[in-house]
């Protein structure tokens, strides 16, 4: 295999968790609920897996325990956004903070044990004997495959289902929605739910794919990049695609120049991924400012029912 | 008894201390237009969203075609044929037109292009009958307010609405679009529905509605027959005494020019053109008032002559001295005083205090600190005195003026903008939302500054107002001034018809 | 129409019930957002419910809650030597508290003082490098003033791309947490490692010269004078200055700030400056009084703890100085139960719970419970 091949191949394997954790994030936010607890739940998520995986050994319930765990504290969000209206960037803060502090507790028991195993691989056999798309098609794990089924189906689901219609108009104009009876509440409750179960899984699939073992903290800032990536793929499952491969390419691409002996310090070629983010949401500012951005009208402000001024 | 298809009794509603709606009893039929008619704030709009199922009544009780419903959210008003075309449109911008129509319908999961293409062609149809032309698939944000208000009516046609209210639906129109409003209104007259618009305006009441109930400081006064009253009566109901429409005979204002604006060119915040050459001029001493329909350009030229925003090209010359560069406190300087449009979203800081709302624009000044250092005590008594000059009711220098009523706030915030003894004031809109009185006190305080000799450029939607007060009306369409017209040859029709874009007749035979 | 209330008012539930006459009535639940001042006991009854939640998992872990909440409390208040650790790992949660608090006065949130406390090492210890024979006031002096001139400089490059591309400040402070910290791995593996250090990370130590003094014996240093009177300035400055009265406009209403001729850009960069250059001075305190040389895990998360310090304490200035002691006493309890087995991960889990009930506090008083006929 030539360096390109294998550099895609490991920018589908970084860039799946950050897809994830992206299409999480556009689910939060196409809702109107900012999910700036995306680290925290990341950790949460990585942390169950790890520890439900190693005690019972069953890679399926492992997996369940993680939606059930990071879904709870989705819920806790949209109980304290959408019900008690409470800050969403504080308490997106607090789930990253609790999420942090909670994983590395739990996660003290397991600390390097190594998983029983990963996520199984689906063998294409006749993939595999294409020349390159089978090197990198022929292989992928199960959450790789649903990731991208993922993004079909959210793509149709935003823009060719009743649902996506409702989830719109939830996310830009609330008051509209309720007064075409849609039930504004319920819909932010299941999607910032929903959105918190898929972070969760990111994280999942960080440990079972790509770190086969429970480090504290081991997301550095993954869920922070994927909360930049919402951004950069303008709320669009379809581009978030594109967007979290090209950054797990950026985030192996520090990795592979190292292995091909190259004399720049690994820890700037860390860095890569960090400072690209920054200087990509400033590229996108800098082109769409006389642009509407593509943003929910409505993310970050509560809806009140009968408001009055 | 008739058979009446809306009666509501005794209905209350309480926000707080204050009753929106006190015992009001209201009914309306099919096949009738009825006028709710009020001054902002009667309670117009509180009783229909009751109806609509916005709000919830505390009492009384409400019949729809001789039933009692219990109407609890919009949901329910829909399924009993009601349907409100709100003054502020419930629409999603982002969305298209025939998303918006169909929103909240929950059949057919899938929406595939053949289900889309049916589903246009079924809107359009509906829109024909009654003489509404849509555009289905284009988004909300790139429709004018007066094809906005066609989806909503669409809208609610679509959702089997047989009982239609309209609050404040001329508000936003040209008279030309006011007329083809009023014609469709009187084909859902002729389909048997029942057509229930609220205004306050009079004349267009009498031009369209079969029958009147006027409300009144939140009490239903009368219910009358359109064909058997009278402009005057109507007024007397509304406002509760005799009004006298008159326009005060004054002097020709002879001031210096204090205010030159030559061509001016200014873009607008997603790079439309919102100024296209416009010029203008005002004198000392004089009030030159600017008609049009809401985004002709109206909020660009306050934000440019106040310093908030750049301009491309064009002159600006101001009290002799030609402006530069755009700059907030230039513009305050230079003696340019700001009435903004929306003044809790920014003419003031709802969180704090009266003492802070006042300080704004002077605080800089060496009267208000030295060296960086506010002077505390001083500004409190120049406070406490400007309150009391300008009778602003508030319980205490610091209670928070969000508390304060509408009126109150708009007092507080002459009384900073005045306060500084302005060469110029723009004013926007600065009685929206004021009760007679408090609109009667702003006037007041507009023509003092008339009469002090400072030039006043009032932009303003209310057509009544700008005859009442201006000098000079000058109409804005498109981005620039097409018509101009002095206050004793001023003509209602006239200025309707350029702000719908038509010009002069002399310049149209060039 | 604009009646006095201006205040919202939304019913949540409503349920009939009968009263005890028999005539019906309904209780429901109103939200009212004038009521935006949470009551003094909140952020007290939100410490004793995280505690209370935490509990759970420390019995989950087999232990008695009570001893180790007593073990902790010991450990950071009961002894002398406990207190003064307190009180050393209270003074950088209290100048990047003391940051954050500033830049949020604008709703600028800073999320980066770890980060920028990073880089303020980072540049104190270069000068401990690069001017090694500096007598003491000039060594202390350089190595604040770069200490400060690097956080600000982080913190400019936070600000930057918010005011002039638009970019949410809370994503850039916080990538630029992780390049610190790169950063820092790599002076400390790299160029700066000291020869003598049996190849551990980590820099030389510093001569006393270059150590700021502390108090008698134990390692409280002079970068606690530092914090208070950073926070009696900023006191002064907010109440009784121009500048205060803009932040406070800009921070009631960014529209109406515009109106008086504010630039609002200008003051976002301000405050950032201020806000990264006091977590640059609390970088530079903790290798200069506490640790001595610049080594990796600087700080063990005082950058986000003082989110939690800054929003605790309301932006007040005195609240600022008893939450960080608090938090510091947090810390230094998680790592007194250490010794009896238990992850010091415990003090974060226990912040992130305190910050989850006090977001719910602040709003959950603005809801009450009506009766209506």
């Amino acid at each position: 295999m030539d360096f390109t091949t294998q550099l895609l191949i490991a920018a589908i394997s970084a860039g799946t968790p950050l897809l994830l954790a992206t299409l999480g994030g556009i689910l939060n936010e196409r809702a109107g609920i900012i999910q700036l607890g995306a680290e925290g739940l990341m950790l949460m998520g990585a942390v169950t897996t790890c520890i439900v995986y190693i005690r019972s050994g069953s890679l399926l319930l492992a997996l369940l325990a993680t939606l059930a765990v990071t879904a709870l504290l989705g819920i806790i969000h949209s109980f304290l956004t959408v019900t008690l209206r409470a800050n969403q960037t504080m308490s997106g803060l607090a789930m990253t903070l609790f999420g942090s502090g909670l994983s590395a507790y739990l996660g003290k028991s397991i600390s390097g044990l190594p998983l029983p195993g990963t996520s199984p691989k689906l063998d294409l056999g006749w993939v595999k004997s294409i020349p390159v798309i089978g090197d990198i098609f022929g292989r992928l794990d199960v959450l790789t495959w649903f990731s991208l089924l993922l993004v079909a189906a959210l793509h149709l689901l935003i823009h060719h289902t009743s649902w996506g219609l409702h989830l719109k108009a939830v996310g830009d104009n609330p008051a509209t929605a309720d007064v075409m009876g849609i039930r504004v509440q319920m819909i932010r409750y299941s999607y910032v739910t929903a959105g918190a179960a898929l972070i969760g899984l990111a994280g999942a699939d960080m440990v079972l794919a790509y770190a086969p073992t429970w480090n504290e903290g081991l997301t550095a800032g993954r869920g922070w990049i994927a909360v930049g990536l919402v951004i950069f793929a303008r709320w669009n499952p379809l581009r978030a695609l594109f967007c979290a491969y090209f950054f797990g390419a950026l985030d192996s691409l520090g990795f592979r120049i190292q292995l091909l002996g190259s004399a720049i310090p690994p820890y700037f070629l860390k860095m890569i991924p960090y400072i690209v983010t920054i200087l990509v949401l400033m590229y996108l500012g800098y082109r769409n400012r006389n642009k509407p951005s593509g943003t929910p009208e409505s993310l970050g402000t509560p809806y009140i029912r009968e408001q009055r001024f | 008894m008739q058979n009446h298809s809306v009666e509501m009794r005794g209905i209350v509603k309480r926000f707080g201390s204050v009753t929106a709606s006190d015992q009001v009893d209201f009914s309306a039929n099919a096949g009738e237009i009825h006028a709710l008619l009020g001054e902002n704030g009667a309670g117009k709009s509180t009783v229909m969203s009751m109806l609509s199922g916005v709000y919830r009544a505390d009492e009384g009780e409400i019949l729809i075609h001789g039933q009692t419903a219990k109407i609890r959210s919009p949901k329910d008003a829909a399924m009993l044929g009601v349907g409100m075309v709100f003054q502020n449109f419930r629409l999603v911008q982002t969305l298209t037109a025939a998303e918006n129509i169909v929103l909240g319908e929950k059949s057919s999961f899938w929406r595939g292009s053949k289900w889309i293409k049916n589903k246009h062609a079924e809107i359009e149809a509906l829109g024909e009958r009654f003489g509404l032309h849509v555009p289905v698939d284009r988004p909300i944000w790139q429709l004018s307010v007066g094809e906005q208000q066609r989806v909503e009516i669409v809208k609610t046609l679509y959702r089997g609405a047989d009982i239609i209210i309209l609050d404040e639906p001329t508000s936003v129109l040209t008279p030309g679009e006011v007329e083809q409003l009023f014609e469709t209104l009187r084909v859902m007259k002729k389909a048997g529905k029942t057509v229930i618009m609220t205004t306050h305006k009079m004349k267009e009441v009498m031009a369209s509605s079969d029958r009147i109930s006027v409300m009144r400081k939140g009490k239903m006064i009368a219910t009358l027959d359109t064909a058997k009253t009278g402009e005057l009566e109507l007024a007397r109901l509304m406002v509760g005494r005799e009004v006298i429409i008159t326009r005060q005979e004054r002097e020709a204002v002879q001031g210096k020019p204090l205010l030159t604006v030559n061509h001016l060119e200014v873009t607008a915040d997603h790079g439309r053109k919102a100024l296209e050459g416009l010029s203008l001029s005002v004198r000392a001493g004089e009030i030159v008032g600017i008609a049009g329909v809401a985004g002709n350009g109206q909020k660009e030229l306050a934000e440019v002559l106040t310093g908030l925003r750049a301009w491309k090209s064009g002159e600006i010359v101001f009290d002799g001295k030609p402006v530069k560069t755009a700059s907030v406190r230039g513009a305050i300087d230079a003696g340019i005083s700001h009435v903004p449009e929306n003044r809790m979203k920014s003419g003031l800081a709802g969180r704090l205090g009266s003492v802070d709302n006042l300080l704004f624009k002077s605080y800089r000044s060496s009267e208000h600190s030295r060296f960086g250092i506010l002077k505390a005590a001083k500004n409190r008594s120049w406070s406490q005195e400007l309150v009391q000059r300008f009778n602003v009711k508030t319980p205490e220098l610091d209670t928070p003026v969000q508390q304060l009523s509408g009126g109150n706030q708009q007092k507080l915030l002459f009384a900073r903008e005045v306060s500084h003894r302005p060469k110029l004031m723009v004013a926007v809109h600065p009685t929206q939302g004021l009760d007679v009185g408090a609109t009667a006190g702003v006037h007041e305080l507009l023509m003092e500054l008339r009469g002090s000799g400072s030039g006043v450029l009032l932009i303003s939607e209310d057509l009544d107002e700008l005859l009442q007060l201006s000098d000079r009306i000058l109409v804005i369409y498109g981005g620039s001034i097409i018509g101009e017209t002095d206050h004793e040859h001023a003509d209602r029709e006239e200025i309707g018809l350029m702000m719908a874009g038509i010009r002069h007749r002399e310049e149209n035979a060039v | 129409m604009s009646p006095k209330n201006m205040s919202s008012s939304a019913v949540l539930e409503s349920t009939a019930v009968p009263d005890k006459s028999g005539k019906r009535f309904s209780l429901r639940l109103e939200y009212d957002s004038s009521r935006n001042r949470s009551p003094w006991w909140s952020p007290v009854l939100s410490v004793i419910l995280a505690l209370l939640l935490c509990a759970v998992f420390i019995a989950a872990n087999g232990m008695n809650p009570v001893t180790v909440y007593e073990k902790m409390f010991r450990g950071a208040f009961g002894t002398s030597y406990g207190f003064t650790e307190t009180l050393v790992k209270a003074i950088p949660l209290l100048l990047c508290g003391l940051g954050i608090a500033v830049a949020y006065r604008i709703s600028v949130w800073n999320i980066g003082a770890e980060g920028q406390l990073t880089v303020g090492a980072m540049a104190a210890t270069a000068v401990t490098i690069y001017f090694p024979d500096l007598p003491s006031f000039w060594a202390i002096s350089l190595m604040l003033v770069f200490g400060i001139a690097a956080g600000a400089l982080w913190g400019l490059m936070t600000a930057i791309p918010r005011t002039h591309f638009g970019v949410n400040e809370l994503i850039t402070s916080l990538m630029l947490n992780y390049v610190a910290l790169l950063a820092l791995d790599y002076v400390v593996f790299g160029p700066w490692k000291d020869p003598q250090g049996f190849n551990f990370p980590g820099s030389p130590m510093f001569t006393a010269a270059q150590s700021l003094p502390v108090l008698g014996t134990t390692r409280l240093h002079i970068g606690l004078v530092f914090g208070l009177v950073a926070v009696l300035i900023y006191f002064l400055l907010i109440k009784f200055t121009r500048w205060g009265y803009e932040l406070r406009l800009i921070g009631a209403n960014p529209n109406a700030a515009k109106y008086a001729g504010i630039h609002i850009k200008r003051h976002i960069i301000i405050v950032m400056l201020i806000s990264g250059g006091l977590a640059g001075i609390a970088g530079m305190a903790e290798v200069s009084g506490v640790t001595h040389k610049l080594m990796q895990g600087i700080s063990p998360g005082y950058g986000y703890t003082a989110i939690i310090v800054a929003w605790l304490a309301k932006l007040n200035p005195l609240g600022l100085i008893v939450t960080s002691v608090l938090f510091g006493g947090l810390i230094v309890g998680g790592y007194s139960v250490q010794t009896i087995g238990l992850p010091s991960s415990i003090s974060e889990l226990l912040q992130g719970a305190i910050l989850f009930f006090l977001i719910a506090g602040e709003m959950i008083h603005r809801f009450r419970i009506r009766r209506s006929a």
